[in-house]
C-alpha cells in the first residue's frame, strides 16, 4: 500500500465522481491531488519501487528520485489550483478529463519504463483534448482534432522509438537515451512534439487558445512538462538542445508582439519559456538541469495564473481580443492585481518567482562559455517582459477605455488566482524552499547587487522602449487578424497542393478521355456509314443487354452438355 | 449621461498617469546612476560597457517591436484566413 504509484488515486477518484454530485464531488475533486500529494510525500522516498508483470513484460509503474518527485509536487500543485479555478463549471465530461490528465502526468513522471511511458502519454493525449473539444465551436472542434494528431504522433514515435530500443539493447527501462541511433532520434522527435519544439510547436499555438476558460489553465501545466521532464531524463547536456532552446525563446515574441488573441499570445509565451528550460536540459550541468527544473515549477504556476487572468476576461468579456479590450481595471481590481503579480513573474522581476529560476539558466550559459546564446536568451528576457509582462495586462486592464464594464471574476477563481499569486511572490522571496526539493545539488544564489541591478535595468528600459514606442505611434496597434506560422503547410499548403493535385489529375482524365475516345468515335462513324451497318445485330449493344444474353448463352450451353452427356 | 454618473477611476485623471510616468522616469535615471555607484561583477566582456544591461534592454525591445512590425507585412491574414 504504501508504494502505491499514485495515479490509482486519480483515476479511484473518476469513478466516485461518477457517482457523485453537487458539494460532495467537489470536495472530491479538491481533496484527490491533496491526498496524491501527501501520499507522495509521506510514503514515496527516492529509491521506492513498484512492478508489475504484463505478459512476461516487467513494467515498472513507480520509480521515485528527486527528479520525478519534484514534478509530482508540482503536478499535484497544479492540479489543486486548476480545479478550484473550475469548480463553477460543474461540466462533469471536463472534470473527469481533469483527473484523468493530472493522473496520466503523475503516471508518466513516475514511469520507469518506456510502455509505461508510452501508455501514459496517450492517456494524457486523449484526456487533455476534451478541454479543447468542450468549447463547442467549429473552430475548437477542428483545432482539437489537428491537437490531437500532433499529440498520438508523438506517441507513435515514442513506441516505436522504445521498440527499436528493445531491439538494440534488451531492455525498456527509461534512462538517459542520448542522441545515438534510430531510437535516440525517434524518441527524441517524440519528446520534441510534445516539447513544442520549432515546427512542432503548432498544436499548442492552434489548441490552447481554443480550449475553454478552464481548460488552458490545465492543459499549460502538464503537457509540455512532462516533455521537459522527459528531456530532462534522456536527454541531458545534448549540445543540440541549448540551439533548439534559443530558438524556441527567441521566435515566438516576434509572433507574440503582433498577436491579438491575448491568450494565443500567453501560448507563444509559453514557448519562449520552455525554451528557457529545453536549453538548461541542453547544457547539462547540475546548475542548468536545477535551473531548468526550477523554471518549469514557476512556469507552471506564473503561466497558470496569467492563463486564469485571462480565462476570467474571456469568461465576462466574451473575447480575449487585445483589440476590443481595455479599461477593465476599473471593475476586475482583483484580477488585475493577480495578472500584474503573473507578469512580473513571467519577466523575472526581482523578488518573483521568475527571477530565481530563469537565472540559473543564464548564470548556466555564461558558465560554459555560451556567450552568443547568452546574448539571444537577454534578449528573450527582454522581449518576454515586452508582450507578456506589459502587453496582456495592458491592453486587457488599461490602454483605451473599451466601455466594458464586467463583474470581477467569481469568488472560486478570485481564490485560485490569489493562491497562485502568492506562491509567485513566495518562490520569488523565498527561492531557498524551492532549490531544497530540486534534484542536484544548488550552491546558487540569486539575490545580489550585480544581478539585481542588472536585471531591473533590463527590464525597466525594455518597459521604457514600450512607453517611448507607444508615445511615438510605433507601436503596432491590435488588429483582428490571423498570423501565418509553421501550421500553414499543413492548414493551407497541403490541402492546397492536395486540392491542386487533384485537380491537375481529373483535368489529365479529361485529356486522356478524348485522346482515346476520339479514334473510337471516329471507327464508329465509318463503321454506321457502312453497308453492313443496316443488319440490326451490327447496332451497338448496352453493356447490361450484351450480359443477359451472354449468361443466356452459357445458360443454354450448359443445358444442352447435361442433355446431351447426361450427369456423370 | 451615463458618463456623469459614473465613477472616476484611477487612471480617468490625466495627472495620475503623469504621476505613475514621472515616477517611472525617475527610475529609470536612478537605475543608470547605480550602475556608476554600484560595482558590477564582470564576466563577460559586453558587461564592461557602462549601463550595458539599460542598452541592451531598449535597443532589444525596439528592434523586436520594427522587426515584428515588418513581419505583420508578410504573415498576416484576414481574421478567417484558414476557414477560407
Amino acid at each position: 500500500m504504501s508504494e502505491l504509484p499514485p495515479f490509482v488515486l486519480f483515476f479511484l477518484a473518476v469513478l466516485f465522481v461518477l457517482v457523485s454530485k453537487g458539494t460532495v464531488r467537489k470536495i472530491i475533486l479538491l481533496a484527490t491531488p491533496v491526498l496524491a500529494a501527501l501520499h507522495i510525500g509521506l510514503n514515496l522516498d527516492p529509491g521506492a519501487h513498484a512492478l508489475l508483470s504484463v505478459l512476461n513484460v516487467e513494467l515498472t509503474l513507480l520509480r521515485v528520485d528527486k527528479l520525478s518527485l519534484i514534478f509530482a509536487y508540482l503536478f499535484c500543485l497544479a492540479s489543486f489550483i486548476a480545479t478550484i479555478f473550475a469548480l463553477q463549471v460543474g461540466d462533469t465530461k471536463q472534470e473527469i478529463a481533469g483527473l484523468v490528465y493530472a493522473g496520466g502526468a503523475l503516471g508518466a513522471v513516475f514511469a520507469g519504463d518506456f510502455i509505461s511511458l508510452f501508455v501514459f502519454w496517450e492517456l494524457m493525449a486523449v484526456s487533455s483534448v476534451v478541454f479543447i473539444w468542450a468549447r463547442g465551436t467549429e473552430r475548437a472542434l477542428n483545432a482539437g482534432m489537428r491537437y490531437l494528431v500532433f499529440q498520438v504522433l508523438s506517441g507513435v514515435f515514442l513506441l516505436s522509438g522504445a521498440l527499436v530500443h528493445y531491439h538494440a539493447t534488451g531492455s525498456l527501462a527509461f534512462n538517459q537515451i542520448g542522441l545515438v541511433g534510430t531510437a535516440g532520434w525517434l524518441i527524441f522527435i517524440a519528446f520534441g512534439i510534445k516539447c513544442a519544439f520549432p515546427f512542432l510547436h503548432t498544436w499548442l499555438t492552434d489548441g490552447y487558445p481554443e480550449a475553454t476558460v478552464t481548460g488552458t489553465v490545465f492543459l499549460s501545466a502538464f503537457t509540455t512538462k512532462i516533455a521537459v521532464y522527459a528531456l530532462a531524463r534522456g536527454y541531458p547536456g545534448e549540445d543540440i538542445l541549448v540551439y533548439i532552446g534559443i530558438t524556441m525563446a527567441c521566435f515566438p515574441i516576434f509572433y507574440a508582439v503582433i498577436e491579438n488573441d491575448l491568450r494565443k499570445v500567453l501560448a507563444y509565451s509559453l514557448i519562449n519559456q520552455i525554451g528557457f528550460m529545453v536549453t538548461g536540459v541542453g547544457i547539462g550541468t547540475a546548475l542548468a538541469m536545477n535551473g531548468a527544473v526550477a523554471h518549469a515549477f514557476s512556469d507552471v504556476i506564473f503561466k497558470g495564473l496569467l492563463f486564469m487572468a485571462m480565462g476570467v476576461v474571456l469568461h465576462r468579456v466574451g473575447h480575449v481580443n487585445g483589440s476590443g479590450l481595455g479599461g477593465l481595471y476599473k471593475t476586475m481590481p482583483k484580477t488585475t492585481v493577480f495578472c500584474i503579480v503573473g507578469a512580473l513573474s513571467i519577466s523575472a522581476f526581482p523578488l518573483f518567482s521568475g527571477f530565481v529560476s530563469k537565472s540559473m539558466v543564464m548564470t548556466a550559459l555564461v558558465q560554459e562559455g555560451y556567450s552568443y546564446g547568452w546574448l539571444f536568451m537577454l534578449f528573450a528576457s527582454a522581449g518576454v517582459f515586452h508582450h507578456a509582462g506589459i502587453k496582456i495586462p495592458y491592453f486587457a486592464f488599461f490602454a483605451h477605455d473599451s466601455g466594458l464594464r464586467p463583474k470581477e471574476a467569481p469568488i472560486n477563481m478570485l481564490i485560485a488566482m490569489g493562491l497562485a499569486a502568492a506562491i509567485c511572490i513566495f518562490i520569488g522571496s523565498q527561492p531557498q524552499y524551492l532549490y531544497a526539493l530540486l534534484p542536484w545539488e544548488v550552491n546558487y544564489w540569486p539575490y545580489d547587487q550585480t544581478h539585481v541591478l542588472a536585471q531591473l535595468q533590463l527590464l525597466f528600459f525594455s518597459a521604457l522602449a514600450f512607453v517611448w514606442l507607444n508615445k511615438q505611434g510605433i507601436y503596432p496597434p491590435e488588429l483582428r487578424s490571423v498570423n501565418l506560422d509553421a501550421e500553414w503547410f499543413y492548414r493551407k499548403l497541403l490541402p492546397a497542393s492536395v486540392c491542386r493535385g487533384l485537380n491537375i489529375l481529373s483535368n489529365a482524365k479529361e485529356t486522356a478521355l478524348v485522346a482515346i475516345m476520339a479514334p473510337i468515335h471516329r471507327i464508329r462513324r465509318s463503321f454506321s456509314q457502312s453497308s453492313i451497318a443496316q443488319y440490326s445485330l451490327s447496332e451497338s449493344w448496352s453493356t447490361g443487354s450484351m450480359v443477359l444474353w451472354i449468361s443466356i448463352i452459357l445458360v443454354a450451353y450448359l443445358f444442352l452438355n447435361i442433355v446431351v452427356y447426361g450427369l456423370k | 449621461m451615463s458618463e456623469k454618473t459614473e465613477n472616476k477611476y484611477l487612471f480617468d485623471n490625466p495627472k495620475n498617469v503623469q504621476r505613475l510616468l514621472t515616477g517611472f522616469y525617475t527610475v529609470c535615471a536612478l537605475l543608470i546612476v547605480a550602475d556608476f555607484i554600484i560595482h558590477r561583477h564582470i564576466s563577460l566582456a559586453w558587461e564592461k560597457i557602462p549601463a550595458f544591461y539599460a542598452i541592451y534592454g531598449f535597443i532589444a525591445c525596439v528592434l523586436l517591436v520594427v522587426l515584428a512590425k515588418l513581419m505583420r507585412k508578410v504573415i498576416m491574414r484576414k481574421e478567417n484566413y484558414y476557414d477560407e
